[in-house]
Order: structure tokens, then sequence, then C-alpha cells
């Protein structure tokens, strides 16, 4: 059929060509934008996992780069033997090496501090200080979610509370950061369990007896304790905030079914809205501790330290609450902190690649591990608990 | 059940006295914005002990307002308060400052509109009552449980699976399970309101022959929308109309020959 014919006879003959050609290109340039974002995510990924994969993983058995997770951070040595091969040794290695060849060739040698041996003790920091602010930021977050939520009257100076903890989601994080270094390393309000007070730093010491030790008001230093509490106040906006939407999300039948049956607050609080918000709570919850655990900004002043040659229980002296308080109050090393100093703070060499892009990729496993860990919490919950 | 009279009823149930009154409403107004505007407005009435009562009325009347002061469940509003009056249950001003709310609902059960059981399995549902008086001894607890699913018609049809979640149930049986752990407590007085306004008829019909049983046992006050309802299971009827109580009768006399005009053109279904 020739064309003229079909289109006469169409009625719905299209009849501007030019709003077909801004309609297209309304969505190419729509489409392109989205493209150009999933490029960047591709790129990101991509670069991580292309650099960071072979650091972890290695062609023999057991195929996974075990050292880089067992061995603490040291020196990298970087020299030319003899021949003019590159040779690359964590100090360890290095000090051996040349200890059974004390007469090898060594020539054009450069040592990059913190860039050799593993991740062990960036990574026990990091879940370290993990630890210590969930602890401390679910504790806090919950009740205060629930306080606002259920006990507090609805009026002028709730509104003013919610605003204000609203308000603390956008302080920027070196704010937090400064603030802890204030508040909990060094002012001297935070007492430790300690047999060798420092008297210069404590306010006051109160001797524990039977035990030689005492409870020293000297404060933390920079420490676990510090950083993981900054940390804490970092993320609780946003734990409350998740808090009060879950708590909301629970049927107020529940409430009244639960008062009706003679249940005082606490105990409706308790057995008909507490449990069915758990889930909601639980995976916003990781999820905010996730981002602030990723955060360098507030344990650069309150616990981070570039390199540490001992784990915190390794370091720790005394013995049981002694011994906890000493490792809590041990500055560490952490993950963030750690890919800012091989990346940030020393000379730009390709020698730091492979420890730069090793922690990067095994920084984004965890927090990956974080967000699988909420997604599981919520669907096991929700299973049992959907109404 | 439109032949419940008086004295048929006391027939049937002779140890409770006819006369007798359990809740005594004495000029009540209850505002929900601390006295700006009152939603209710200088009720008074006595409600018979071992009887069923409805309160009827267009929406937005304050019968449903009248229930809930009745086990002060009004006070999860922050800034609901009684202007005048006093509401005596037992003989005792229930808002009184030495009066305990939990202890009151412990007296005063209540079944809501929408059917609201736990997510729980339907055993923990009628023992939560108990569980949260602080009863613990599994054998009182297997007891009321069953006394109670037997008594609100449900046991029948649930003991093999106790341990199943009641939201397996059909929406008649859920509210069936919320009668049950209501009467689980053994409260005095069952508030129910509007108990099968989200039910199709059939469960209505069950809910209604048991509201008719548990009146053996217990009073029960009554919110309903339907008004053919309000004459099939109960003896009183008290008619709201914006936020007074307009006519307060035995259940033939408001729909066979009511004293006010309002009365006879709502039942009349001349508006609501």
């Amino acid at each position: 059929m020739p064309p003229e014919s079909a289109s006469s006879a169409n009625p719905f003959r299209s009849l501007s060509r030019r709003r077909q050609i801004r309609d297209g290109a309304t969505t190419g340039l729509f489409a392109t934008f989205t493209y150009i974002v999933l490029a960047c995510a591709v790129v990101i990924i991509g670069k991580i996992c292309f650099d960071g994969l072979p650091v972890l993983f290695k062609a023999e058995a057991p195929f996974v780069n075990t050292e880089f997770f067992t061995k603490k951070t040291m020196t990298l040595n970087q020299f030319y033997t003899a021949e003019g091969e590159m040779v690359r040794m964590d100090n360890d290695d290095y000090l051996a090496f040349k200890e059974s060849n004390p007469d090898a060739v060594i020539k054009d040698h450069k040592a990059f501090s913190y860039a050799g041996g593993g991740i062990v003790g960036p990574l026990v920091g990091t879940m370290m200080l993990v630890i210590v602010c969930m602890s401390a930021a679910l504790f806090i977050g919950i009740s205060a979610a629930v306080y606002l939520n259920e006990y507090a009257k609805k009026g002028r100076a709730l509104n003013a509370i919610r605003l204000s903890i609203m308000n603390l989601a956008g302080v920027p994080s070196i704010v937090y950061g400064l603030f802890g270094a204030a508040f909990f390393v060094h002012s001297p309000f935070f007492p430790v369990f300690t047999h060798t007070p420092d008297l210069e730093k404590a306010l006051f010491t109160i001797p524990l007896w039977p035990t030689d030790g005492y409870l020293s008001f000297q404060g933390w230093g920079s420490s676990v304790l510090a950083g993981g509490l900054t940390l804490a106040v970092m993320a609780l906006p946003v734990i409350i905030a998740a808090c009060e939407e879950s708590l909301k999300a629970v049927p107020k039948g529940f409430r009244e079914a639960s008062l009706a049956l003679g249940a005082t607050k606490w105990q409706m609080i308790r057995t008909a809205v507490l449990p069915y918000a758990t889930p909601g709570i639980l995976t916003a919850s990781v999820l905010g501790i996730t981002r602030v655990a990723g955060e360098t900004a507030p344990i650069m002043f309150t616990a981070a330290v570039a390199g540490k040659d001992k784990l915190p229980w390794e370091d720790a002296k005394g013995s049981g609450l002694y011994w906890l308080s000493d490792m809590m109050t041990q500055s560490v090393q952490a993950l963030p902190y750690h890919i800012y100093v091989v990346t940030g703070k020393l000379p730009d060499d390709p020698a730091l690649k492979d420890m730069q892009y090793g922690s990067v990729f095994v920084f984004l496993l965890l927090v990956i591990g974080f967000a699988m860990i909420s997604v599981y919490l919520r669907a096991r919950f929700r299973n049992k608990l959907k109404w | 059940m439109s032949d419940t009279l008086p004295i048929l009823d006391s027939a049937d149930a002779p140890h409770i006295a006819t006369n007798e009154t359990i809740i005594n409403i004495d000029d009540l107004s209850f505002s929900y914005d601390l006295g700006k505007t009152n939603t209710l407005r200088n009720i008074s009435l006595e409600i018979p002990k071992g009887k069923v009562t409805a309160f009827i009325g267009p929406s937005g009347c304050g019968k449903s307002t009248l229930l809930r002061c009745l086990n002060r469940m009004n006070d999860l509003v922050d800034t609901a308060k009684v202007t005048t009056g006093k509401i005596n249950i037992l003989g005792q001003d229930i808002n009184a400052s030495d009066v305990d709310a939990i202890e009151l609902r412990k007296h005063v059960g209540m079944v809501f509109q929408k059917y609201n059981p736990f997510p729980k399995s339907i055993y923990e549902n009628v023992a939560y009552g108990l569980r949260v008086q602080g009863i613990k001894n599994k054998s009182i607890l297997d007891q009321a449980v069953e006394e109670s699913l037997q008594k609100s018609a449900l046991w029948s049809e649930v003991k093999d699976r106790l341990n199943d979640s009641a939201l397996g149930l059909s929406g008649g049986q859920q509210q069936r399970l919320c009668i049950a752990r209501t009467i689980a407590v053994k409260p005095q007085i069952v508030l129910m309101d509007e108990p099968c306004s989200a039910l199709d008829p059939i469960a209505t019909a069950r809910i209604e022959e048991l509201i008719a049983e548990l009146q053996q046992e217990f009073t029960i006050v009554i919110v309903t929308h339907n008004m053919q309802q309000a004459t099939r299971v109960s003896d009183r009827t008290a008619f709201f109309y914006l936020g007074e109580l307009i006519e307060y009768a035995d259940t033939q006399v408001i729909f066979g020959n009511p004293s006010k005009k309002q009365t006879e053109d709502y039942v009349s279904g001349r508006f609501g």
C-alpha cells in the first residue's frame, strides 16, 4: 500500500513533527541523566572491586588472602634487587629477609608507614566502635522515641523537642567530632576503673576496697568509649525518627485493647506496642548506625589513631572490671580513618594502592553486610509478627 | 431478641436483681478540648445491672464518647476532661483521684468496633488480660482460656488450634475472640462499641446470640448504629443527639412509643 493513501486515510496521523521531536528530546534528556547516575555507581563499585578484589583473593588455595585480615598494619618496604626487580615487603618479612640475607643488595629503599600488613586493627576498632555506638544509640534512642510517642503530652513543648532532635541530624559531622573531643575525651566527668589513676587529670578518685584500684574521674581520653558515644550521639536523631515512625505504625487498636484488659501503660508498651514495632526499629536503626559507622570526622579526635601495634584487649592491663575499663579506654584504629591515613596523609605512590583499595573493599563489604542483616531481621520479624 | 421483656428476663436469670443500678451517670458533661466545647452535655442516666443497654444515635452524637468515659478510655486523649457531673460505677465515682483506671478497667471490659486481636496465638490473646495481672500458673490460665472461649461460643471451633495465630480466624471469630479475651478478666460490665459494624450478617447474628447469653453473667452496654440490632439485643435504649441524651427508656418504648419527636424521627428512619 503506498504511504500517501495510508496517511490520508488515517485520521489520527500526527500533525506536528516538531512536537514529536520535542517529546523525544525530553525523554532522552531525562534518560541520559539517569544513565549518568547509573554509570557513576557502576564506575565506583567497579573500580573498588577491580582494585580491591585482587588484594583479598589470590590464585592459589585457600584463595582468600587471610593475612590481610589477620595481620596488623605495619610499614611497607619497597626496594629494588640487584637484578632491578621491584620488591614490596611488609616490615616483619623485610626484617627477616635482611637478617637471613645480610649481604643482599637493596636499592632505592622506600618505606610507607601503615601501608603494609593487614587490617585486623582497623577492623577490630571499627567493630568495637559500632558495638559501643549501637548499644548506646539503640537504648537511648528507643527510650526517647517511646517517651515522645507514648508518654509525652502533645503540644508546643513536644514539637520543640522534636524539632531540636531533628536539627541534630543536620549538624555537620566534624562538629560532632569537636563536641566528642571536648565532652567525652577531655572532660574529667567520665570515670575509669584503674589501678594507677592519673592524678593530674582526675577530678577526684574513689578508692575501691578491697581491691587496690580506684574509680577515677579522669575522663576517657581518646578511646573506643568516647568515639563510640560520639557516633551514638550522631546516630540518635535518625534512630529516634525511625523508632517513632515504627511506633506510629502499630495500630491504635492494640494499645486500646491492651489497656482495656487492665494493662498498665508500661505493660501495654512492652507487650502490645514494642514487639510489633521491633522490625521497623531494627531495620532503620541498623541502617542509621551503618551510616555513622562510616564517618571519619567524629572519630578523628575522639578514638582513632593512625597506627597501633596491639589490639585493645592485648594492651589492656589488670583483670575483670579493670581490664574491661582499660580496654574500652584504649584508642583504636578504625577503617574509615585508616583509609584516610593511607590515602590522604601519605604521599601518593602506587605502592599504597593495595592497602587503599583492599581497605575500601572490605569496608564496603562490611556496610553491605550490615544492610543485609537489617533486611534479614526485618523479613524474619515480619513473618513472625505481621498483622 | 425482642422478647426479652424485663419480666421474662428476671425469670430466666433469677440471680440478677432486676432493678439494681450498676452505673449511675449524673449530669455528666465531657470535653475533648479541656472544656472549650462540650462533646457530651448534662447527661444523666442509670444503667441497670444484668441488662443490655443500647446507646443509639446518629454519628457524632457522643454515644461512643460516653461509652469510653465508662472505662476511662478517654484518658488516652491528653485534652479530654470531664467538665461537670459524675459517673458512679458500683457506687464509686470513677473519676475520683484515688481511682486507678487500671483497676477500673479490670471491672469494666471493652470490645471494640474493629476486631483487634493481637498478632499472637489464640491462647495468648485470651490469656493476655490475666498475664498482665501477673498470673503465670499454667493450669489457671488453661482453665480461664477454655472457660472464656466456651462462653464466647468459640471453643468448639478453635480448641484444636489454640496455638495458631489469631489472625487466621474469620472476622466474626476474631470478634468473638476479642469478647473471650475481655470476659477472661471477669469484668462485671462489658462495654461494646459497635461490635458488629465490621461483620457480615451471619457473623453479626452469632455475636447477637452471644450477647444474649453473656447477659446472664455480665451487664452489657452496647453502642450500635443498627437500630434493628438495638431492638434485638437490648432491654433499655438511650437515644443521643448532638451530645445530649434525648430519651432513655425500655427498648420497646423507644422503638414503639417514644415520647420525644426527635427519637421518633430517628427510629423511624427520617434522619440519621
